[in-house]
């Protein structure tokens, strides 16, 4: 187990280097950075000057040294567009994206785990054709339309949650929170439906389609045949057979939700990474671009992480591979 | 006379399609006495299986019960509620399937299946059951069972997973155990440890045992009676010696024929033309007519019933005849 670990995050470590060179070769690519900083006023030797002090006069490989490891300690530069400090930007963003994402795994995993069980297990009653019927839905109909549809019915019409916004925000330290505010929590309702609906519905057709297979088993039929009640066959032995699959589409999806959550955020105009990356493509704002870049694969690769880890919590066959590699090895 | 631990009558098993209803199981009766050993044989598809899933409850849908009884210790089982009958499986009735591989939950140690299932259907504590969970381990042959008990399935051989099903069928020492081809998916050599060891429990334990299999070998090692089945319906059920050494229904004498005699050299094997019928295409009368070769023309028009001739019950017009002509 430890050496799948350490194995594991040397893995991870070189898919970040690889992401850090791309990140960094955005800068090299996008014309000179000193040009986008300074007035037309500024003469030659001021800028000159100006490279040096940046660094730009370095070979590149110490550039990318000094690149790596400013990233290592959370540090991208200051942001060419708002000549501010690109880390600060980011811890700023950061917990509305954070919360927004984790809120909607959250409620597509709750809502979505049980929905796929019950059409797995009543496969031709009426409300499971009803969920499989809305679940098309809500994997064709495209994210900005539903936000829109759900700003039109909601805050046009009915007036009940706000069209736009975190609502009331609390600060803890270093975390901006709108989850401890009651205009939080309601800003909050129908962007995390929208960012969710399409993984709810994912993982809904997911636990369904392997609900139907790990039923037709032999060891579910053994299990019924032991006069084991239906709750410890159903979710007991079935549901449990179906986690693996479903924890690494969850896990990747939790991924996309973080990354891709910019189409949402958009449309709500919730004030989270996501807008700050659009509006930095917007405006070329390299520094935010690669910052943006290492982060979501950092988290893709965290998450990976995680989720492998989780496997081996749930499937023994696994455990046991690498204990035996170890004992003859 | 005793009273039959389990009593099938008249069963009819059905599946309806869309290309019509498929009868899976024609008009069985048999039953079974207190710790006897019952074979069901039969080619894949005469019903044996079925029969087997239609006394425990568990036949697949839309599989249906159609007609007939099933009895257990007089009661009838086969229009119980789920709960109720589930109470059954496990506790009264057991069962063991053909695959081990398959039959055991990859994600939990064997031990944790046992107790559940202890647990399950009796008041002991976690404990207790884990305690009777090491004894039947060990019981079925399972060596080292107090650190055996956390292993999970993939760690043990085929013939190691079964001995765990037999612990788990088993468990709370049911009155009947339904062996559905519990030896097919082993190992020739582990086969015969297997039967011997289902044997003795069950002996043990004074528990009856539905032997479906498709192996005359089997049946004649560990059955006290035997049933043939054909086309989902019972050819002819008696004594094992009786039907092994003067098997009666033509079907059988095919059967007998076909098994390999060691010392008789190198003498071909009889066969017996044809393969059995397909459900959609039974024919009328015997459904054994288009394969045997001594039909009558009754056997083309009218369906024969068992009728008793000696210690064996067959249902052929030949001896049909016979006993109407004596």
């Amino acid at each position: 187990m430890l050496a799948f670990i350490v194995r594991r995050l040397i893995q991870s470590v070189v898919v970040m280097f690889f992401v850090a060179m791309l990140a960094f070769a955005m800068f090299r690519f996008v014309g000179d950075p000193v040009h986008q900083m300074v007035g037309i006023e500024t003469s030659l030797e001021e800028r000159e000057a100006l490279r040096v002090k940046l660094g730009l006069r370095d070979p590149i490989y110490v550039q990318f040294a000094r690149f790596v490891g400013n990233a290592a300690t959370g540090e991208f530069g200051i942001s060419y567009q708002h000549q501010r400090l690109v880390s600060d930007m980011i811890r700023e963003r950061m917990p509305a994206t954070l919360e927004l994402s984790i809120i909607s795994a959250l409620f597509s995993l709750f809502v979505g785990v049980p929905m796929g069980v019950y059409t797995g297990l009543h496969r031709h009653g009426w409300l499971s054709k009803v969920f499989m019927t809305a679940s098309l839905i809500g994997i064709s109909l495209p994210t900005f339309l539903i936000g829109i549809l759900l700003i039109f019915v909601f805050a046009v019409l009915l007036g009940w949650l706000p069209s736009f916004g975190r609502g009331e925000v609390v600060e803890l330290g270093f975390w901006r929170t709108g989850l401890l505010t009651v205009s939080g929590l309601k800003a909050l309702i129908m962007p995390a439906f929208t960012l969710g609906l399409f993984q709810l519905t994912l993982i809904m057709r997911l636990v369904r389609a392997e609900m139907l297979e790990v039923l037709r088993t032999d060891y579910i039929k053994f299990a019924r045949a032991r006069g084991l009640t239906n709750r410890a066959v159903n979710f007991g032995h079935a549901l449990k057979n179906t986690l693996v699959p479903v924890i690494t589409i969850t896990g990747l999806q939790l991924g996309s939700i973080i990354a891709f959550a910019i189409i949402t955020e958009t449309v709500f105009q919730w004030p989270g990474m996501g807008l700050m990356f659009l509006q930095a493509i917007q405006n070329v704002d390299i520094p935010i671009m690669a910052a943006y870049l290492i982060m979501i694969a950092f988290f893709f690769v965290a998450i990976n992480l995680i989720v492998d880890m989780l496997y081996y919590v749930v499937d023994p066959r696994l455990r046991v591979d690498v204990a035996k590699a170890h004992g003859h090895g | 006379m005793v009273n039959p631990l389990l009593e099938v009558k008249n069963l009819r098993v059905e599946f309806p399609t869309r290309r019509g209803v498929l009868t899976a199981v024609d008009d069985v009766s048999l039953h079974i006495n207190p710790g006897e050993v019952l074979g069901v044989v039969g080619e894949s598809g005469a019903g044996k299986s079925m029969t087997g899933a239609a006394i425990i409850g568990l036949l697949e849908p839309p599989g249906q019960i159609a007609a007939g009884e099933i009895l257990l210790e007089g009661r009838r089982i086969d229009n119980l509620p789920y709960e109720q009958m589930r109470r059954i499986r496990g506790r009264e009735i057991g069962a063991i399937f053909q695959d081990p591989l398959t039959s055991l939950n990859p994600l939990y140690s064997v031990g944790q299946q046992l107790i559940e299932t202890i647990q399950t259907h009796t008041e002991m504590t976690y404990a207790q059951a884990r305690n009777r969970a090491v004894e039947l381990l060990s019981e079925v042959g399972i060596p080292a069972p107090e650190r055996r008990i956390d292993s999970y399935p993939h760690q043990f051989s085929g013939g190691m997973r079964q001995r765990v099903v037999i612990a788990l069928a088993l468990c709370v020492n049911p009155k009947l155990i339904i062996a559905d081809e519990p030896t097919t998916a082993l190992d020739v050599s582990i086969q015969a440890q297997i039967i011997a060891l289902l044997k003795r429990l069950c002996r043990e334990h004074g528990t009856a045992v539905m032997l479906v299999t498709h192996d005359m070998g089997v049946i004649a090692e560990a059955a006290d009676r035997v049933a043939v089945m054909y086309s989902g319906r019972i050819a002819e059920i008696g004594p094992v010696r009786q039907v092994v050494q003067q098997p009666k229904h033509p079907y059988t004498v095919g059967l007998m024929g076909s098994i390999p005699i060691i010392d008789q050299g190198d003498e071909r094997l009889t066969q017996i033309d044809g393969a059995m019928p397909r459900l959609t295409e039974i024919p009328s009368g015997c459904a054994f007519n288009p394969r045997c070769t001594q039909t009558i023309e009754r056997c083309f028009t009218e369906r024969p019933n068992l009728v008793q001739v000696g210690q064996s019950s067959v249902s052929c017009w030949h001896h049909d005849r016979e006993k109407t002509d004596a």
